[in-house]
């Protein structure tokens, strides 16, 4: 081992390594697999560029619902005092661990044309969410926002409270100690967010299938047509996998470096 | 000519089974791993239940998915006993990895049909309602076999289908219905009688020019190849028959 690693201790590093070789070594895989002499005409196929347009924009949308409703949850999770505050963040959680399919079911419950809400706005307006790109970003929203959520509580449980304090007893209130002196103090914990529920958002599978459908243009995001792409053709898979794997990549890599380095994450 | 291939392999399926019973009292132990169609959840459900109550060391399970989800896993090493695809180009896939152990025998025939929910609030008629971009619809993803299917009725009719979404398998077709949220979809006569009341069936013609025909074999590595045999030679055979032409297959 190189002297840099001299300072962790061997029943650190030896885990830590096997880790490492787990959670890379099917990327790697992709990399080695992958048809590179077939690449041009696999990605200039029919359908692939809209299926990572529509990726990129359904993510990039979930992402600012997500931070539009999500920041002001994580406020009321982290510094309000609701009653049923754990039980409330529980709920509000579950979509991290609930099948992803289980969600897409949920959505058609409440937003289908015989849901709850959906059946209402079906009737009145004859619009119906689901198989529209609407309904991807609902899918991809529901999916992702906890992740946000989650790291912005996480920041500003670890924030300062004494900077609001005396923003308060300065004279502000308390929506002008958030935008000035909250807000700024918790920034990176609401970008390293943002990133993980893009990330989350791109990579939806099952609540987007099941609830949003799979229909080129509209709602076939890019896992949709790397799995529709698997049951006939598994180089052209690969590919798109690997287009995939390149951008979600380079997006934390660049989000990471530009904004997140200097400070740390802070959840 | 695919079909008389596989019309002399039941007889030669048949007569092994023959031979078994009056050979060795060999009692079935372990665990079967059958890969089947969406399509044939409920029949094998109940004959894998048949097949472990005659033989109570025996544990049957099932991968159920479509058609080519099934063999892209065999062909990527899922350890696996038994291949019961959708249809023949699916199993051609698998045969032609050399995966297979006999020559697959074409045990049923399917149709399409028109699924729509209780009371019809879509007002679906025939196939050209599914051919009307106003209307709801779920269709297959034309990667797997009920979309194959699909798309040879369309064709027969000299229709372009509208759908707003393609799905993975038939199920996922039918949940669609059973929700409400479509107005039709394209599946499987079967599919439409194992939902019960919660969809209504709509026959139409163009069906009969996009018959399917499920295969079934047994598979070279199977870790279990005599509870394999067992398991085909039970779906191939009368009770079999009798088992598939209640939930509405046909004989090929």
């Amino acid at each position: 081992m190189r002297r840099r690693d001299a300072g962790v201790p061997a029943p650190l590093l030896v885990p830590a390594l096997l880790a490492v070789a787990f959670l890379v070594l099917p990327l790697v895989g992709l990399v080695v697999r992958a048809p590179w002499g077939d690449l041009g005409p696999q990605l200039s196929r029919p359908g692939v560029g809209d299926a990572l347009r529509l990726s990129l924009v359904s993510a990039t949308l979930a992402t600012l619902v997500s931070l539009l409703l999500g920041v002001p949850l994580a406020w009321v999770l982290a510094r309000s005092r609701v009653r049923g505050r754990s039980v409330l963040r529980a709920l509000v959680t579950v979509p991290l661990v609930l099948p992803p399919v289980v969600g897409g079911v949920a959505l058609f419950l409440v937003l289908g044309r015989q849901g709850l809400v959906g059946e209402w706005l079906y009737e009145t307006t004859g619009f119906a969410l689901p198989f529209t790109t609407a309904a991807v970003v609902v899918a991809e929203t529901f999916v992702a926002m906890p992740f946000l959520v989650i790291s912005v509580e996480g920041a500003l449980r670890a924030a300062d409270a004494r900077f609001e304090d005396a923003a308060a007893t300065l004279g502000a209130d308390r929506w002008t100690t958030f935008r000035r002196v909250t807000l700024p103090l918790v920034a990176p914990g609401i970008a390293a967010g943002a990133v993980l529920c893009w990330a989350r958002a791109l990579g939806e599978f099952g609540a987007t299938i099941t609830f949003a459908g799979n229909f080129p243009g509209t709602t076939q995001t890019m896992p949709l047509a790397v799995y529709l792409a698997l049951q006939r053709d598994p180089d052209a898979a690969i590919v798109l996998s690997l287009v995939l794997l390149a951008v979600s990549l380079a997006t934390l890599l660049l989000l990471r470096g530009r904004w997140l380095g200097q400070r740390g994450v802070a959840a | 000519m695919r079909r008389l291939v596989a019309a002399a392999a039941v007889l030669a399926l048949a007569g092994c089974g023959a031979s078994d019973d009056g050979g060795s009292g060999d009692e079935l132990s372990g665990t079967v791993t059958v890969f089947a169609a969406a399509s044939l959840t409920d029949v094998f459900t109940e004959l894998g239940a048949r097949l472990e109550a005659e033989h109570p060391g025996l544990t049957v399970q099932f991968n159920f998915a479509g058609s080519s989800a099934l063999a892209t896993q065999l062909t990527q090493g899922a350890p696996a006993d038994v291949f019961a695809p959708a249809d023949t180009d699916q199993m051609d896939v698998v045969t032609n990895n050399g995966i297979v152990s006999r020559a697959p025998v074409l045990f049923a025939t399917n149709q399409l049909q028109i699924a729509v929910p209780p009371g019809n609030p879509g007002g679906i008629t025939g196939l050209a309602d599914l051919a009307d971009p106003d209307k709801t619809i779920a269709l297959c993803a034309p990667e797997v076999p009920c979309g194959a299917a699909a798309e040879e009725a369309f064709d027969a009719a000299g229709l372009t289908a509208a759908p707003d979404t393609l799905e993975e398998d038939v199920k996922a077709a039918l949940t669609k219905v059973q929700l409400g949220e479509v107005d039709a979809a394209l599946v499987y006569v079967t599919d439409v009688r194992a939902a019960g009341d919660a969809v209504e069936g709509i026959a139409f013609p163009e069906a009969a020019e996009a018959v399917n025909g499920y295969p079934i074999c047994t598979l070279t590595d199977a870790p279990n190849p005599a509870g394999a045999l067992a398991f085909a030679q039970l779906v191939t055979s009368e009770e079999g028959r009798e088992v598939l032409d209640a939930a509405g297959f046909t004989s090929p």
